[in-house]
């Protein structure tokens, strides 16, 4: 029998039946909605024999397109899920008043306001992002890939299953309970014994290993693959933004990778990084934690800053005003950002010169900022505006986002923060930030770039009902906490005695009911788009008088992007084409050199998914198993020298052909 | 709202604080807002009557304008910054009970010890040699200097009528100064998450005068046990929603132990371990800190050595 | 606002539409920028244990100091054995561009040889070190030491698997193109390695034991 159980225990660890939260019904509702959603797809995709496809076509594809697609649909659905625990804990704040203490036991609270900013910020926003990135940066600089296509394919599945470990501790286990950036000592294992920071800690190093890679990628790809002719400063100024967002990754994850280490090993070795006792120190998590924090907020926004910039210049029919001093203030922003990470704790008892030069580091980044703000405002003078979905994110963002950044500078005043941190209006003020800029972004991004991804443009009136609904829905949901925030409200409570608050919590409910009206209709959009897909076609491949080069060749691109490169001789390349003539090479096409699909990257980042549920769980054999079936396959990989291939001519003829009868159709 | 109509002088600088940088603000927020608004109007599309210029992308008058104008308004907000930051810095001691008195001769701040425990507070009064949970008492316009400390997580420590918050750790010692104009009953509470029993980490905070607080001490003399050691560590253990209790009597070393980490018979304390090992030439069993924060040997004095690292969170010693 | 400058609007006229393509086009190899810049990653990491060491470095807790345990003598031939194989690993570079594979793969081996005696007196070092009873759990020094080499120790580790798996794709496959390319990152990952480890042995070693 002690046999028995020890065997037990080396094999499944931590991992008993008592694991799974059975007893837990919004969990068990949970499970049974998503098993019966589960079933469901993949009964459609086996009755449609979808399998082969999306084996051959999807997961292992190493076309950049395809892979800023999953990125973008897998953040979409994490966000379904971030959302869903929003309004859990929308509900919860506006119920527990009083003798009420609401419906989510604190151990259930606390978990969910930490998967929300944790699947927020890594699962939602960073695969928005990377999404777009991936999508448009290869062709806005004329590439016909990433530089390193199979990496990219291993970048992407390392987020999605790093994001599939933080959603199986809903039904397996717990997630943590300790605030989205798990400070020690409540994080260490004498504060949370369970395995909910072990799920944080593993699929944010799993996830940040993709994010890493992705962000050494798309560097190489922006600095060695642009287009004959396209120098620094003529390149756009969302490859621009790209470019900064990724040297941002590349020097702010490796902190992240390391600070979690450490985390880990006080968890699982004993050791003493950020313990209370044997010369521990806390404080230090706390400042290498915000060295990559404070990165990752400008890692989201520049690129929201890029897709603005394109947005607004394309639908106010004009170049961009001030394109140099745009590029030179994303320049500053992504350094500075390295120099303010201390504003996040100005209460932790730092001296007063400490504090203030950390204030007023982070006041000069709106600066920069306020610039561009300036520099799309004189876009749109003397433009032609069109009110297409994307200008009108881009008009709401900069509203919205001028307030947010004006709370931010007052809470860079250290004196001022003192009262104000962490409070609700901290989180006012991040969401208004978040929301308004990284999220309208994304919005902005998806709705202009989608015709470019699919052929046919998104459905206006719907668009319109999720951008209106999104944007009172923000205002109705953050204003109240502004308000109460500065009634002295802090974050992360559970239960209020006050009930005089309670007025101020239901109003902010209601906005989040607001938001989920924009979230659906944002999926109604879809849908609809979808089902009216012939009459909003797009053959041309310009449907908004772009003018960048993504706008060149057709809706949706070929496999190969351009049959040939093209030569860049202005910062909006697409507009000086059209407006010298330029005509569509219509012959003499040649092979194209292309990278071959593999499911390496797949099974690798399966792996570790593997790796590191046995070592959320202490299974310690299977970890050692999966790390070295990790390490074996990884080496295996090497041996394949057989990469690439050669698109023959006559496909790329029967291709570009196809093209000419759809535009001489067109015209 | 408490943040912008509080009853201490530290508070009320800084809801002033607060007003004269968002007013500073609105100088470039309002013309950014109006002018989107405005521009959005004007040159709509089907506008034809408005100037329509697409080559026009550069003016260096303009560029001046827009990087100038942030420019001027982030230098006089980082010049109130400053000020401001070194002025309400919470180490520093007071110089005046109210705009309008200052701190009269030979008055000393009194002390208070704050202890944030899971999932409630300790508070020591050393002159009185008494202590409360849950609830913080102090007699009006006297300077107090609260010491923080924590037994297991990481809190925050806000009154909002008093003053700002100052976070409170394990192992070490962080300094607030602050002083109550208003008599009256105040809520503190854990700004700082801290676990399952956080929301209820409450506390009622009277402000009283000079006579009542004596009363009250009293009060907690008469009632009260003994807080030693033991009863500590009986105290330490997570527990939710406390009643508000009393001890008449507090062993005199019990902060300094906390602190320290040797509540526990038998421990020995961070400042003494420090000693054993120390290889370090200028170190001596007084000065040697466990890591990079500078320690004081007397207390009171707040340690002042900004690099942009170090906290100045005074580490045990 | 009368005074703005305007750009002088771009000429209209229509330019040959070969202008904008050309038909052949072979970008950059990015290989090596992009190892480069994965190598910088890394020195974040070891950035962060530096700064990590630095904070944790005098909290003994009660237990010992560098100077109490570090064996220098032992330090040093370990750093001789690290800074040779670097040398040795340029020979091999050299040989490579002979394209003689029969002496590339003997520089490698000695490389590789060098390597694994650097790991192995780390490893009797840490287990000697652990049987004393000053392991990593021990206190914030150990902590922070322990990380700090040991990590070192582990890239080395894992150079080592590299640089085998590399001399059976130089024995099978010859010095091709892809190959030489692989034999370069590898050799930018041993000397930053052997950079890093001279970090360490000033910082940890030498001023602990000053």
């Amino acid at each position: 029998m002690q046999d028995n159980t020890d065997l037990t225990t080396l094999i499944f660890g931590r991992l008993t039946w008592e694991s799974i939260p059975y007893h837990e019904p919004i969990l068990v509702a949970t499970f049974i909605a998503v098993a019966i959603g589960g079933i469901a797809v993949l009964g459609a995709m086996t009755y449609y024999k979808f399998w082969g496809t999306l084996w051959r076509d999807w997961i292992t594809s190493i076309d950049h397109k395809k892979i800023g697609i999953m990125y973008v649909i897998l953040g979409l659905v994490m966000l379904l899920r971030g959302f869903a625990d929003a309004l859990m804990m929308r509900g919860q704040q506006a119920m527990a008043f009083g003798e009420s203490t609401g419906y989510l036991p604190p151990e259930h609270y606390d978990q969910i306001f930490t998967a929300h900013g944790v699947i927020m910020i890594f699962f939602v926003a960073m695969p928005l992002v990377t999404g777009l990135m991936n999508y448009i940066v290869p062709l806005q600089i004329g590439a016909r890939d990433v530089a390193f296509p199979f990496l990219n394919n291993f970048s992407f599945w390392m987020t999605t299953f790093g994001a599939m470990l933080t959603m199986i501790s809903l039904f397996i286990g717990e997630f943590a309970k300790t605030g989205w950036l798990a400070y020690p000592p409540l994080s260490g294992i004498l504060g949370s014994p369970g395995v909910g920071v072990d799920y944080y800690i593993w699929s944010l190093q799993i996830a940040g290993i993709g994010t890493l890679l992705s962000g050494v990628n798309l560097i190489v790809t922006i600095v060695k693959m642009r287009a004959p002719g396209m120098s620094l400063m003529k390149m756009p100024v969302f490859t621009w933004t790209a470019l900064c967002t990724n040297v941002l990754i590349v020097a702010a994850f490796p902190v992240l990778t390391a600070v979690l280490g450490m985390l880990s090993m006080d968890r699982m070795l004993g050791t003493h990084f950020f313990t209370n006792d044997m010369g521990g120190n806390m404080m230090m998590y706390v400042n290498l934690i915000w060295i990559w924090g404070h990165p990752e907020v400008y890692i989201l926004i520049l690129p929201a800053f890029g897709i603005f910039s394109e947005v607004v210049a394309t639908f106010c029919r004009k170049r961009l005003f001030g394109y140099t001093s745009m590029v030179y203030a994303t320049v500053v922003i992504t350094i500075l950002s390295y120099l303010v990470w201390l504003h996040h704790f100005f209460t932790m008892g730092s001296g007063a010169s400490v504090n203030s030069f950390f204030g007023i580091t982070t006041m000069i980044i709106s600066i920069p900022t306020g610039a561009k703000i300036f520099n799309w405002l004189f876009t749109m003078y003397r433009g032609r505006i069109r009110f297409e979905l994307p200008m009108m994110w881009t008009i709401s963002f900069m509203i919205t986002f001028v307030i947010g950044g004006m709370t931010g500078v007052l809470l860079a005043v250290p004196s001022a923060d003192f009262v104000l941190h962490n409070s609700l209006f901290l989180i006012a003020h991040f969401h208004n930030v978040i929301i308004g800029g990284v999220l309208f972004g994304m919005f902005a991004g998806i709705n202009f770039w989608f015709p470019k991804a699919f052929g046919f443009k998104l459905d206006t009136y719907w668009g319109k009902w999720s951008f209106w609904l999104w944007t009172i829905g923000f205002y109705v949901a953050f204003m109240p906490l502004y308000v109460l925030g500065l009634m002295g409200v802090t974050r992360r409570l559970s239960q209020f005695a006050d009930p005089s608050l309670q007025i101020w919590f239901q109003v902010a409910a209601f906005g989040a009911v607001l938001i989920l009206g924009g979230i659906l209709t944002f999926i109604i959009q879809l849908v609809v788009s979808f089902r009216r897909r012939e009459a909003l076609k797009d053959v041309t491949g310009d449907p908004w008088e772009g003018r960048t080069l993504e706008w060149s060749t057709s809706s949706p691109p070929p496999e190969y992007n351009f049959a040939f490169t093209p030569v860049v001789h202005d910062t909006d390349a697409w507009a000086d084409m059209k407006k010298h003539g330029y005509e569509r090479p219509k012959d003499n096409f040649v092979p194209i050199h292309m990278p071959k699909n593999t499911g390496a990257g797949f099974i690798l980042a399966a792996m570790s998914f593997v790796c590191g549920f046995a070592l959320i769980w202490h299974m310690w054999p299977l970890a050692w198993l999966s790390f070295g079936a990790i390490v074996i396959s990884a080496i295996v990989h090497t041996f394949n020298y057989n990469r690439d291939y050669h698109i023959p001519v006559e496909e790329v003829v029967r291709v570009e052909d196809e093209r000419t009868r759809l535009l001489d159709g067109y015209a | 709202m408490v943040v912008m109509d509080p009853s201490g002088d530290i508070a009320s600088q800084q809801a002033q604080l607060i007003v004269v940088s968002t007013l500073l603000m609105l100088l470039v927020i309002v013309p950014v807002i109006f002018l989107t608004f405005f521009f959005a109007w004007r040159y709509r599309q089907n506008n034809t009557e408005a100037t329509y210029d697409p080559e026009w992308d550069h003016s260096t008058k303009l560029e001046l304008v827009i990087w100038g104008a942030p420019l001027l308004i982030i230098i006089a907000l980082g010049l109130i910054t400053w000020i401001s930051t070194h002025k309400l810095d919470p180490y520093r001691p007071l110089d005046r009970i109210d705009a309008e008195r200052s701190i009269p001769e030979g008055v000393e701040p009194m002390t208070v010890e704050v202890v944030s425990l899971d999932w409630k507070w300790l508070f020591i009064y050393p002159e009185q040699g008494v202590a409360s949970v849950n609830e913080l008492v102090t007699p009006i316009d006297v300077p107090i200097r609260f010491q923080l400390t924590s037994a297991r997580a990481m809190n925050s420590f806000y009154i909002p009528a008093l003053a700002g918050q100052i976070y409170t750790m394990p192992g070490m010692r962080t300094t607030l100064n602050a002083v109550i104009n208003e008599t009256g009953t105040f809520k503190g509470f854990s700004a700082n998450y801290s676990g399952a029993g956080f929301s209820h980490m409450n506390f009622e905070y009277h402000g009283v005068s000079d006579g009542d607080f004596e009363e009250w001490v009293n009060k907690v003399r008469s009632n009260g046990g003994t807080l030693d050691r033991d009863e500590y560590q009986e105290l330490e253990k997570p527990s939710e929603k406390d009643p508000v209790s009393y001890y008449g009597m507090v062993a005199p070393d019990l902060y300094h132990a906390i602190v320290n980490r040797c509540v526990e018979e038998g421990s020995v304390c961070m400042d003494e371990m420090m000693s054993h090992h120390s290889h370090s030439k200028q170190a001596s069993a007084d000065t040697i800190t466990p890591n990079f924060c500078l320690a004081e040997s007397q207390p009171g004095t707040a340690v002042n050595t900004p690099s942009p690292f170090i906290q100045e969170t005074e580490n045990a010693r | 606002m009368p005074d703005m400058t305007t750009t002088t609007a771009g000429t209209n006229k229509v330019l040959p539409s070969t202008h904008f393509y050309v038909r052949e086009h072979h970008p950059e190899q990015g290989t090596l920028l992009g190892f480069w810049l994965y190598l910088m990653s890394d020195c974040l990491i070891f950035a962060s244990l530096f700064a990590t060491y630095a904070v944790l470095g005098q909290s003994f807790a009660g237990g010992p100091s560098g100077k109490e345990i570090f064996e220098l003598p032992l330090v040093a031939l370990n750093t001789g054995f690290l800074l040779i194989s670097s040398i040795t690993y340029g020979f091999a570079m050299l040989e490579m561009q002979r394209k003689r594979v029969n002496a590339t793969l003997l520089w490698l081996a000695v490389t590789g040889l060098l390597g694994a005696g650097f790991i192995g007196l780390e490893l009797y070092e840490f287990t000697h070190l652990i049987n004393e009873g000053y392991g990593p759990q021990r206190s914030g020094f150990l902590t922070a030491f322990f990380a700090l080499v040991g990590t070192h120790g582990l890239h080395v580790t894992f150079g080592i698997i590299w640089l085998i798996t590399l001399m059976i794709q130089v024995k099978r496959f010859g010095l091709t193109t892809e190959n030489g390319r692989r034999l370069m990152c590898l050799s930018m990952f041993w000397h930053f390695l052997d950079v890093v480890w001279i970090g360490v042995f000033t910082f940890v070693y030498l001023m602990g034991v000053l």
